[in-house]
């Protein structure tokens, strides 16, 4: 920002600007575990389909009788975990590119990591409810 | 946030128009115009030029205007063989060298010419390339090492020297990094595809001994990470060289060190 825009000088040499507050030490883990995630997505997400797609005109009953199969249980509750995750992740990447002014970007990145939270406690609850009530 | 229109001084008017008398070959130039002086908007000015009496490249059509229609038209060249990176500008919607880009390779309608995008402009076709080189020098290109200096040269393989074939050609023109999103939005702190590659010429040497201490200081959600692999950059560089390839070799570097 030049002097012009903000009415203050800037005298600061360009090293230091380009130094800035030097590295964060980190981005690595975002970097992987959005991989990893991802990785994990693809097969989660066709054993997701599947499901879905066998069940296309059951009724209730059995539809819940299948959430409540141990094994469907637990890739499904894996399935919320890892979504909500890899979509948080892929969010924070968003919300840091394009929103400039800082506040917002805090309150953003805050706002999606508690939202984040709140749905996959959500989803692991109602597949809990199913799996665990006789 | 939320920009969708230009600020209101950035705005193009339409500029002047100078006809070629008696041309044989004419061919429309279509030119970004700026001065700090003058306080007036950025404007396009459209010159017609014979090609039949100008060399075959689109910076000889600017020195021939420069020279024989209009010489307030100002920007940058120097060597007119894409080693000096000075003539780089946007050329029919791609960042290029303006002296090794042949006027007939933009195929259809007028030339035209802007300079490189999302710089601040200096006037007409020169941008501001400060931050650059500065995000450039940032990354100590230079070889460090600890241990003692040898009585000759530090030697290197024919193989190691290999590594560098694809990176020490790299001339700083910046037509990579102005081309690519990430550093348009974030360049305040995202390297940018040129100054990542110059890191990574220097992560891969053989004989530099800084490796880590490059990775810590490439360590970064934004210096970094910002690559999203638009591949903007491997696509426009006049040099045929692929910075998106040594970005994701850094990245490669940054997941070795560390467990999975």
């Amino acid at each position: 920002m030049s002097a012009k825009d903000t009415g203050v000088e800037d005298r600061r040499d360009p090293m230091k600007i380009a130094r800035g507050l030097g590295s964060a030490q980190s981005g690595v883990d975002h970097w992987w575990v959005q991989r990893l995630t991802a990785a994990a997505l693809v097969l989660l997400g066709i054993w997701f389909v599947v499901i879905v797609l066998r069940l296309l005109h059951a009724d209730y009953a059995t539809a819940r009788a299948a959430v409540a199969q141990p094994w469907n249980a637990l890739l499904l509750i894996a399935f919320v975990l890892t979504m909500f995750w890899h979509a948080v992740l892929g969010l924070q990447v968003v919300i840091e590119d394009y929103v400039h002014t800082r506040w917002k970007e805090v309150v953003l990145l805050v706002a999606i990591k508690f939202l984040a939270v709140l749905g996959a406690l959500a989803g692991v609850l109602a597949v809990l409810r199913i799996a665990l009530t006789p | 946030m939320g920009e969708f229109t230009l600020p209101r001084n950035s705005k193009i008017q339409p500029g002047k128009h100078y006809p070629a008398k008696d041309a044989k070959n004419p061919r429309t130039f279509r030119v970004y115009r700026w001065s700090p002086d003058d306080g007036k908007n950025p404007r396009i000015d459209t010159y017609e030029v014979d090609l039949a009496a100008c060399g075959p490249m689109v910076l000889d059509a600017l020195l021939k205007i420069k020279n024989e229609v209009d010489p307030t038209l100002t920007l940058r060249r120097s060597c007119r063989e894409a080693i000096c990176g000075s003539c780089a500008m946007n050329i029919d919607g791609t960042n290029t060298l303006a002296c090794t880009c042949a006027i007939d390779s933009v195929k259809s309608g007028d030339v035209k010419i802007y300079p490189l995008p999302h710089m601040p402009v200096v006037k007409d076709l020169v941008p501001d390339l400060t931050h650059f080189y500065a995000q450039f020098a940032s990354i100590k290109p230079w070889i460090r090492t600890q241990s003692p200096a040898p009585d000759k040269e530090r030697l290197q393989s024919p193989e190691e020297r290999k590594k560098l074939d694809g990176l020490y050609e790299c001339i700083l023109c910046a037509c990579c990094s102005t081309s690519c999103p990430s550093y348009w939005w974030n360049g305040d702190k995202y390297l940018g595809p040129a100054i990542l590659l110059q890191a990574y010429r220097w992560l891969v040497d053989s004989r530099d001994e800084a490796t880590g201490e490059r990775l810590d200081d490439l360590e970064d959600p934004f210096k970094l990470y910002r690559c999203h692999t638009i591949m903007n950059c491997t696509r426009t560089c006049p040099k045929g060289l692929n910075p998106a390839k040594a970005i994701a070799e850094i990245k490669k570097l940054m997941v070795e060190r560390r467990s999975a």
